[in-house]
């Protein structure tokens, strides 16, 4: 029978949370890493035991934790313990945790500086990996978005990292500006069509493409419209928050702005809103059902200075035409007294018949509903805030 | 015989319980004694220094014999009791926060 594993970051430490296929009965592991802020977990497609972390503090830095047996246990890729540091010829070994900037003039680009919040410019600096995105096809290959908003690159299990710098030094770097958690790269959408196409999102820069496997990028922003920033339509400057694709249709691509929620069926060259009968647009996650490329979900937020939900009802809301039509989904959800948030990467679904729709929230529940958001029931209630939430299909 | 504390979360990825007892070769300085530790705990690079400059966290400070080193040289020579292994070297994290 087939199973699923939620993988789960919080502010506390990982979670991982396992049922068979009815999704009704829970077995619940962790703390992982307890008391270190996990960012994100996620599997990869090729090998479901292989998972990856990203464990963050603002003390000790960024780790990253890998794990070969679907989380029982974990290790950090790089240099054993007491083993030596440098290579034969004295050449330091890369470390998993090194996250350095390209500035090679091989591969490289300039470090050069971004928006601050007051419109000054500011360097860049590592802060953090928000998102880890394995490769569709090779364990070993892993993708990170990281804060300051750059993409790194891992080809032998997250042991050494580099940096894309193609995305960092395209041109427009110097009007990117942070968003409200930071000037994080959170977004990164894999195409199954095309191993040389790549999707990211910046807060606050928008969206990107490349289409070269990494080593080129365009922005791609055309149709957003954002009051908070000088020119609304401009090219650059947009808070993306989420970005979803389904694999049978990579170019068609939805998205949860700072405000408004947006389509693109061009591979986000254009972009036009769906919001339709929201009640309010404004959100962070964004998904789309594993069997119905039309069906999306998404979970509204009051506005971005009061970031809970309308009337402190959670509500999922559903639309079966790829937007504009909505309806609200309720059962087994708090409709009174509900004031938490459900951050970007905090919503997954699986693959199973029928799809199962999962979301996290900042007052560290963690539902599902395992009839495509019909009826929804808490798996753990009593978590940290949760941070993120993967899920795998496993057979 | 050097003896270093480290804080809880450190002592976790390095996988030690209590004290860390390093030998350093040659004058004992702050530099050479964080050196001789991530030489030993690699995973520990990155974590008290920036793996490029060098420098300390920020939110990261070394105390000694009652004394607030953290600003101290990297090169400056740390307290004869410390060099001795008479006092621990300590790897604090700053307060911040409740």
């Amino acid at each position: 029978m087939s199973k699923v594993r939620v993988l789960v970051g919080t502010r506390k430490g990982a979670f991982i949370l396992e049922s068979d296929g009815k999704r009704d009965k829970w077995e619940v592991s962790g703390p992982h890493f307890a008391g270190w802020e996990i960012y994100h977990l996620k599997g990869s497609p090729a090998d479901p035991n292989r998972l990856y972390a990203s464990q963050t503090s603002g003390w000790f830095g960024q780790i990253i934790q890998r794990s070969d047996d679907g989380g029982k246990t974990w290790h950090q890729p790089g240099t054993p313990n007491g083993e030596p540091t440098t290579t034969p010829d004295g050449m330091p070994k890369g470390e998993s945790n090194k996250f350095v900037y390209d500035t090679t003039p091989e591969t490289g680009k300039p470090l050069s500086t971004h928006q601050w919040y007051d419109g000054t410019q500011h360097p860049w600096e590592f802060k953090r990996v928000w998102h880890l995105e394995p490769s569709l096809t090779d364990p070993d290959t892993v993708y990170a978005g990281v804060e300051d908003a750059a993409i790194f690159r891992s080809a032998d299990g997250a042991k050494t990292w580099h940096e894309l710098a193609g995305l960092r030094g395209h041109g427009t770097g110097p009007q990117w500006q942070p968003g409200a958690g930071g000037m994080c790269l959170h977004t990164i959408l894999l195409d199954p069509s095309n191993p040389g196409r790549i999707f990211i999102a910046i807060s606050a820069a928008g969206a990107f493409r490349s289409d070269d496997g990494g080593k080129t990028w365009k922005p791609i922003n055309r149709g957003l419209i954002s009051q908070y920033i000088p020119d609304p339509k401009a090219e650059i400057g947009h808070c993306v928050h989420r970005i979803a694709l389904h694999p049978s249709r990579p170019n068609t691509l939805f998205m949860q702005k700072h405000w408004d929620v947006m389509r693109s069926d061009d591979a986000g060259d254009n972009w036009h809103e769906v919001s339709g009968n929201l009640p309010t647009d404004f959100g962070f996650v964004i998904d789309v059902h594993a069997h119905e490329p039309e069906t999306i979900y998404v979970v509204p937020i009051k506005s971005d200075s009061e970031h809970f939900p309308l009337e402190g009802k959670l509500r999922v809301y559903r639309s079966r035409t790829g937007g504009n039509e909505w309806e609200a989904l309720t059962k087994g959800l708090p409709q009174r007294h509900c004031y938490v948030n459900v951050l970007r990467e905090a919503m997954a679904v699986d693959s199973l018949e029928p799809c199962g729709i999962y979301f996290g929230t900042t007052g560290g529940q963690v539902y599902c509903s395992a009839d495509a958001g019909d009826t929804w029931a808490p798996i753990v209630e009593h978590l940290p805030a949760v941070l993120s939430v993967e899920v795998q299909t496993l057979a | 015989m050097i003896r270093i504390v480290l804080p809880y979360h450190l002592r976790k990825l390095a996988g030690v319980d209590g004290e860390v007892l390093l030998d350093v070769e040659g004058p004992v300085t702050q530099g050479l004694v964080l050196d001789a530790l991530e030489g030993r705990y690699p995973v520990l690079r990155g974590t008290i220094r920036d793996h490029v400059t060098r420098e300390r966290r920020p939110f990261l400070r070394f105390f000694a014999c009652q004394q607030d080193l953290t600003h101290e040289p990297p090169d400056a020579p740390l307290p004869d009791a410390v060099a001795t292994g008479a006092e621990p070297f300590l790897v604090v994290g700053a307060i911040a926060g409740g």
